[in-house]
């Protein structure tokens, strides 16, 4: 209840500030509309920050009832409460605040990095975003009318079937990810399409930045991966609507199935999540030790093994179910094996800092603080896929511990890596470095005060998910755990200090050269922030590391002449598929029929009129770029 | 630029070569055509969970008509003929208009339509059937599947068409233009892909399930 | 006019190019034909005693296999040489995901059927 009104409050006064102060031209014009990359990417990046707060929310609210229910005391969550609250963290953090910026960094920087002006697919970048936003929405939503799922973060039938979910909670779910799912999906084929095509002169593969090619097995996995999800997700959808026996009890359906084709998506998931993180580490640890990336061929086979076997693991969640001593003991072993990939990746970034000029900016600490963490989340990880040993601590606070401590040591800590790398490319001015060092020592000792006690209890006995317990003697840990999620809020409230203080005081801290970091990748050859077409001249690439070996043979003078350009113009295309999507998700979820056929309508008639349409483009001459390269030359500082 | 002016830009003219070669983003309808494949692939993923599911639930029938009680591969025949020869008039359509034959184009498109729609009509006949015998989606998990399966097909199928409506109507009115032309190629593709994809169902589905 | 231009691939796409119009008539038709052949063939080894009846799931999927590359070869031009080669590893990635989520599913499945079959359905089966 008082969470609806908060967020509607929250929405209200945005909504009216903006109206307030007349920015809605602007807003639509340069942000709503757009097909640029960088304006995509940063739009994706602030869908993460909000919904980041959301589902944060969430946890500390789980944790402060964790806290206090010991023994015969209830807490102050009810029951069913609860649940939608674990159920809503999960969906939340996984698909609309991890997902969102990790394909947000990668939107804003792979194009940059190929030296290229934009994705393959401008206007399908848009319409990417855009469904991914109305899927947050529609999950916020619920918040509001109705309810959310109570079923996790994966819906496990037969609770979530209609059966024993006969509420709206898990439709609000279904259509929520399913219409954020092709959005995904979209982004996927758009960014492998951009790295496999659309890249500069020169720059073949082996001379792609490593989180290029992060980024193309990141988003080869999407495109391999969520068309399960859309299909299982779908099957459920058609479980609960039409009656049909996928996943029921009756009718000759099988739950193991959906176990079986949603962790076929799951695990690839969370190696969508983590390579692009990996990603940003290469390139931080690299610019901030001065050195090239060490073993560069190595890193590359390290992904696309990665990759690879991340197709080939996905049973070890659900060992416990009864595949048998063979099943298990492969799936145990390639679980094993993929963790060696990893390693190799961790000594790469070791032998990299090894011998280096080593600056520590909040970039580094963070990328530091990842592989310590990570390390120890993945040797739990390597624990869990012992199939005995998992047999103990499936589904017990252990695996919660675990997956928290790659996820956040891991994607989020990269998520924070590249926030603080690149957003002086971004906005043009640098962050507070202060305060992005507490928020990281926030982060970091939170992390282990709120997971470390977790790996106790699931060694104890704790399972996940239990809205309170019986055994007093598991409280005083999960009273420490509660004191690390207000560290981590503290973190938090860091960050947003940090993005604060910076707007202020962004007079004094503009980066004028475009290169704040010394940094040896083609995005930072661009003004900060670049102009809407990145490059006046597409760069010639001559090898690894195509910026610093520019900068090194003196190759950054503007050309005598430049050609004239085309930009894609804007296109509404995308904001308003959404609407029409949200508008005929909420209809479907409330079992609106005539208005959930004019959503779909509507959308499919955006689809036609775009389709039908010339799209036009804008022309920058060459005189005007001569004129912005030589004015560029003049205000940058000498290097 | 656009990426197609951008290709040019590499210093001895050749235009068209592999971005593998360094030689610069790849041309439009290049970039076009590989992210349509990839759409493709991700398509026949999506296709194979469902392929998956109907393995794995084929047996269970809850005491339902099976397969053999309601396949009737007549019917699944004059199916495969159709999809099959829309599937080479829609080539033959392609090559006329690259040719600018336009004539050819709508013939042979409208003959894609025709004999898709057919196939359409026979398969929605087929689905009437089998839920007027109470062989319905919800009468069992095998049913599900097949319905599901098949239905997704046909889903696709039915947009394929409407896809067909719209660019041939858009060649009438706007002419076979660069960017019209790159979609119909993708249309071929998809249409192809359509074939494939039954191909497997009819092997996998109907021929199995008929023994 | 440079020899560079002669010696490097040209890039191509899955699908008819303007580059290649002519003899893809012949293309196209030598497919179907080929296309309806496997049809018919699949059809006789299924229903008629042709083949040794435990061999005739593999049949059908040789033929159905046989009659995919016979489209993706004459419909889509897919082929063996330089131009070709993101399209034929998008497609061996594409196979290798299939062929992982299918099998990896049946085996899988099948062995949590048998492990997890309810006491009661056993029961039935051995009265």
């Amino acid at each position: 209840m008082a969470a609806s009104l908060f967020v509607v409050i929250a929405i209200l006064s945005t909504l009216s500030l903006v109206t307030f102060k007349g920015w809605w031209p602007y807003l639509w014009r340069e942000w709503l509309t757009s097909v640029d990359h960088k304006r995509i990417g940063v739009m994706y990046v602030l869908l993460a920050l909000v919904l980041l707060l959301r589902g944060f929310i969430d946890a500390i609210m789980m944790r402060s009832q964790l806290a206090m229910a010991a023994g015969g005391a209830a807490g102050y969550l009810a029951p069913e409460h609860y649940d939608q609250i674990f159920s809503a963290h999960g969906t939340i953090m996984i698909f609309f605040m991890a997902m969102p910026f990790m394909v947000g960094l990668m939107n804003f920087v792979v194009p940059l990095q190929l030296g290229v002006r934009d994705v393959a697919f401008p206007v399908l970048n848009a319409v990417s975003f855009w469904l991914t936003a109305s899927g947050a929405l529609l999950v916020n939503i619920s918040l509001l009318v109705g309810e959310f799922a109570r079923t996790g973060w994966l819906a496990y039938p037969p609770l979530s079937e209609l059966q024993f979910s006969p509420g709206v909670g898990v439709d609000y779910y279904l259509w929520a990810l399913e219409i954020a799912g092709v959005g995904t999906l979209l982004a996927g084929i758009n960014l492998v399409t951009t790295i496999l095509k659309v890249r500069a002169p020169g720059m073949l593969y082996m001379r792609m930045p490593v989180f290029c090619w992060t980024a193309l097995a990141s988003n080869l996995l999407i495109v391999a991966a969520f068309p399960i999800l859309t299909a299982t997700l779908g099957m459920l959808l058609l479980d609960r609507y039409v009656g049909m026996h996928f996943f029921t009890n009756d009718g000759g359906g099988n739950a193991m199935l959906y176990f079986n084709l949603i962790w076929a998506w799951g695990l690839p998931e969370v190696y969508i999540l983590i390579l692009p993180a990996f990603g940003v580490f290469t390139e931080v640890i690299s610019t901030f030790s001065a050195k090239p990336i060490f073993g560069y061929r190595s890193m590359v086979l390290a992904t696309m093994a990665i990759f690879i076997l991340s197709f080939m693991v996905w049973l070890h969640h659900f060992f416990t179910m009864g595949a048998g001593a063979n099943v298990n003991a492969f799936f145990g072993l390639t679980t094993m094996i993929i963790a060696v990939p990893t390693g190799v990746k961790i000594f790469n970034w070791l032998f990299t800092l090894f011998q280096g000029r080593i600056r520590f900016e909040v970039p580094l600490m963070w990328a530091l603080g990842f592989m310590v963490t990570f390390v120890i989340g993945g040797m739990s990880g390597v624990l869990l896929a012992v199939p005995p040993a998992d047999f103990v601590l499936h589904n017990s606070l252990f695996l919660v511990a675990h997956f928290h401590n790659v996820i956040i040591g891991g994607v989020l800590f990269g998520a924070m890596a590249g926030y603080n790398f690149w957003f002086p490319k971004a906005f043009g001015f640098t962050l507070d470095r202060r305060l992005g060092l507490v928020s990281f020592w926030c982060w970091l000792i939170g992390f282990y005060l709120a997971f470390i006690p977790l790996y106790i209890l699931g060694l104890l006995g704790m399972t996940r998910r239990m809205q309170h317990y019986a055994d007093t003697s598991w409280q005083p840990y999960l009273i420490v755990a509660e004191v690390g999620a207000i560290v981590i809020l503290c973190g938090i409230i860091a960050t947003i200090l940090q993005l604060v203080v910076s707007i202020r005081s962004r007079a004094g801290r503009r980066d004028l050269t475009g290169d704040p970091w010394n940094g040896r990748t083609l995005e930072w050859s661009t003004t900060s922030p670049p102009p809407a077409y990145n490059f006046a001249a597409l760069p010639r690439v001559e090898s690894l590391d195509a910026f610093w070996d520019m900068k090194r043979q003196g190759r950054l003078a503007p050309l005598d002449s430049y050609e004239s350009i085309e930009m894609p113009a804007n296109s509404a295309n995308g904001f308003i598929t959404a609407f029409f999507a949200v508008i005929m998700g909420f209809a479907l979820i409330w079992h609106i029929w005539w208005m959930a056929i004019l959503g779909f309508v509507c959308a499919v008639l955006t689809l036609f009129a775009f389709g039908w349409s010339v799209r036009t483009e804008e022309t920058i001459s060459g005189e005007q770029l001569e004129l912005v390269e030589r004015a560029r030359q003049r205000t940058a500082e000498p290097t | 630029m656009t990426v197609e002016a951008a290709a040019t830009e590499f210093t001895d003219g050749s235009a068209q070569m592999t971005a593998a070669d360094g030689a610069g983003p790849a041309p439009v309808r290049i970039v076009v055509a590989y992210g349509f494949w990839i759409f493709l692939l991700s398509d026949i993923i999506m296709f194979s969970a469902l392929f998956a599911t109907y393995a794995v639930l084929s047996g269970r029938t809850a005491g339902g008509p099976g397969p053999h009680d309601l396949f009737e591969l007549r019917n699944v025949a004059i199916e495969t003929l159709c999809l099959l020869f829309s599937s080479y008039t829609c080539g033959l359509g392609l090559l006329a208009v690259e040719q600018r034959r336009l004539k050819y184009f709508y013939v042979a498109f409208g003959v894609t339509f025709a004999l898709g729609l057919s196939f359409l009509g026979l398969e929605l006949a087929e689905f009437s059937r089998m839920i007027a015998a109470g062989a319905g989606p919800s009468r069992s998990a095998f049913l599900s599947a097949f319905f599901s399966l098949v239905g997704l097909h046909g889903v696709h199928i039915t947009v394929g068409l409407t896809w067909i409506v719209f660019i041939t109507a858009q060649v009438a009115v706007r002419g076979p233009l660069d960017f019209v032309l790159r979609r119909l190629r993708c249309f071929s593709l998809f249409w192809h892909a359509l074939d494939i994809i039954w191909v497997a169902l009819l092997s996998l589905v109907y021929l199995m399930g008929a023994r | 006019m440079h020899d560079s231009a002669k010696s490097r691939p040209v890039d191509r796409a899955p699908g008819a190019d303007e580059d290649a119009p002519s003899g893809s008539i012949l293309s196209y038709s030598v497919g179907f034909a080929f296309a309806l052949l496997l049809t018919g063939a699949s059809f006789l080894v299924s229903q008629t005693d042709v083949l040794w009846e435990p061999g005739v799931p593999v049949g059908l999927a040789v033929l159905a296999i046989a009659q995919m590359g016979v489209h993706l070869v004459f419909f889509f031009h897919l082929s063996s040489g330089p131009d070709n080669t993101n399209n034929v590893l998008a497609l061996a990635f594409g196979v290798l995901i299939v062929t992982l989520v299918v099998s990896g599913s049946l085996w899988i499945m099948w062995h949590l059927n048998v492990n997890m079959m309810p006491a009661s359905v056993i029961m039935e089966m051995q009265r």
